[in-house]
């Protein structure tokens, strides 16, 4: 059952071949077997969840039924939802539920969706590995000594493991694409606004996007046909036409031209993860396209960039987190400052901290201009670079990652290293463009992500791309052992 | 970029963060690190590049200047650490 498009799955409710609430229970079912081994719940919602489900079933019979009714989801815990906790990782939200739904939330509910649970996820969405979680990290169902990527690394594991049928996710520098790739599904960031950012939790608001992680691009395709569009309540929501991407799934991608980005197949990249990608790419010259080398001079400096960009709008978000109005407060406070200090302290983890005193740092008085000013020029310069890129070819294709997932552990204790997981995916959210990772030929048993760039609002082309791809190939099909 | 003890102690008391003295040294030699991977930029050129302000150049949009939501402080406040009629209560601020 758990194998299965969510296509069929929706065809499938609709003929009454199984009823949502036993699509439900199945999965609810299924976390509560095998989500002790991964830990990628933070909170299961059965008892909504269920109530969703019966919800979903009358409306199948009653033929009002949304496109995606009775499908099982999860959320990442960064999105807010009324009833179900909303942590976002960290301890500093382990007691907060929102008072309302972000719009992703909202829109998926109005289609159907039935919402398992919340997922776990780096803190705050700042980390690559899952780790910085204050509910545990994650495994990765591959390898359960191996991270699963993140910042969503809850979500990728739960799509990995059958846990659910398709999850959201958030990206701010590769935190969809990386762990879909180190788990081997399908991911996607749409370009900047083109889902509402409305009740999910902001990190950097200037790079954050709502996206899909699914089995196959189809399944994503499904869920961002009811995610994106305008959304007058976030202010940066994209005021641009929605196609429908299920219907794009199947056009022709004879003469499709691929760059391929010079920069992206350097050093640091793992030989075997490059082979691997580089088979990719023949698979899609076999398909008709045609690929060209080409180069995005700027991009090496994009880690630099981000960590200047990123952790100044995380220190400027995570302002509002006082210990005044909601999350964690310190016990007995002898004054205003000693609240403050201290809720934040203890409420926030190693990782966030550092982000918070970087960006702090970089914006305070005398060092704005070396820093932020500066991070914001390369920042048009790399933006450039991806504009002469696309008068030339339609798509970007390059490794997600430049490794498979790294055991547990090994990059905790230096920061910098941790970052440099997310060079080849940082670039395309400083230039706010769209991008996927689809699972390729794994290497020693552990998943390649191929990347795939396109220009702003061509999430269309990328999955029609990705999908024609998962078409005459498998690679996406395979389960981990132990979750089949 | 080298920051010591004393620059911890600004930054974290600009952050309105409470720092363990005996978790200063490793947040500097963390907080250089990540500093002198960021040092990178200074290689670049950047004379008259416009600095980006939105990464698809769109403006910030307006709504019109009409209410729009309703009160729901009760809802809001039922997630507050302490309050009191209606308002949010702190440590005592002025004697």
């Amino acid at each position: 059952m758990q194998n299965k498009s969510i296509a069929q799955m929706a065809a499938e409710l609709r003929l009454r071949t199984y009823s949502s609430v036993e699509l439900t229970r199945h999965y609810l079912e299924r976390i509560a077997r095998l989500d002790p081994r991964l830990n990628s719940f933070i909170s299961v919602a059965s008892e909504s969840a269920l109530a969703a489900a019966e919800r979903a079933d009358r409306a199948i019979a009653s033929g009002d039924a949304g496109p995606l009714a009775g499908i099982p989801i999860a959320h990442k815990d960064i999105f807010c939802t009324a009833g179900i906790k909303t942590s976002c990782g960290s301890r500093m939200l382990d007691n907060f539920v929102a008072p309302y739904d972000a719009t992703v939330v909202e829109r998926l509910a109005a289609a159907g969706a039935v919402v398992l649970g919340k997922t776990n996820m780096d803190e705050f969405a700042m980390g690559s590995s899952n780790e910085t979680s204050f509910y545990g990290p994650v495994h990765n169902p591959w390898d359960a000594d191996r991270v699963p990527g993140g910042s969503s690394g809850g979500s990728a594991a739960a799509v990995a493991a059958r846990l659910c049928a398709a999850a959201t996710g958030t990206d701010t520098g590769g935190s969809i694409r990386q762990p879909a790739a180190l788990c081997g599904i399908t991911g996607i960031k749409p370009t900047y606004g083109r889902c509402s950012r409305w009740g999910m939790i902001a990190f950097a608001s200037s790079l954050d996007q709502a996206g899909v992680l699914a089995r196959s691009a189809a399944d994503a395709a499904c869920l961002l046909d009811e995610m994106a569009g305008f959304d007058p309540r976030d202010s940066t929501s994209a005021d641009v036409a929605v196609p429908d991407y299920v219907d794009a799934l199947d056009d022709d991608i004879a003469g499709l031209r691929i760059g391929l980005p010079k920069e992206y197949f350097g050093e640091g990249l793992d030989p075997r993860v490059a082979a691997s990608v580089q088979d990719a790419i023949k698979e899609y010259e076999r398909l008709g396209a045609k690929v060209k080398e080409i180069s995005l001079p700027n991009s090496p400096l994009s880690v630099p960039v981000y960590y200047v960009v990123a952790p100044a709008e995380c220190s400027s978000n995570l302002a509002r987190f006082d210990g005044v109005r909601y999350g964690h407060r310190c016990e007995n406070p002898k004054d205003l400052e000693d609240l403050y200090k201290r809720s934040r302290a203890e409420g926030f983890g190693a990782e966030v901290q550092r982000r918070i005193m970087i960006g702090t740092y970089v914006l305070s008085a005398g060092y704005y201009d070396a820093y932020y000013l500066k991070a914001q020029q390369i920042r048009q310069l790399i933006a450039a670079d991806f504009a002469r890129a696309f008068e030339e070819v339609d798509v970007i294709m390059g490794p997600t990652a430049p490794t498979t997932a790294f055991p547990l552990g090994a990059k905790m204790d230096d920061p910098v290293a941790m970052y440099l997981n997310d060079i080849y995916t940082i670039a395309t959210n400083l230039a706010g463009l769209p991008g996927m990772s689809i699972p390729v030929e794994p290497v020693e048993g552990l998943p390649v992500g191929l990347q795939i760039i396109g220009n702003a609002f061509q999430e269309a082309r990328l999955l029609n791309v990705a999908h024609r791809f998962q078409h005459v190939t498998h690679w996406h099909q395979g389960a981990p052992s132990g979750f089949e | 970029m080298s920051l010591d003890a004393s620059d911890i102690e600004k930054i974290a008391h600009l952050a309105r963060l409470e720092i363990a003295p005996e978790s200063i040294e490793r947040y500097a030699a963390d907080l250089s690190n990540i500093l002198d991977l960021v040092a990178q930029m200074d290689a670049v050129d950047t004379t008259g590049v416009e600095p980006m302000a939105h990464p698809l150049h769109m403006s910030q949009r307006l709504r019109p200047d009409r209410v729009s939501e309703h009160d729901r402080r009760e809802l809001f406040q039922a997630i507050a650490p302490l309050t009191e009629d209606g308002l949010y209560l702190v440590p005592k601020v002025i004697d």
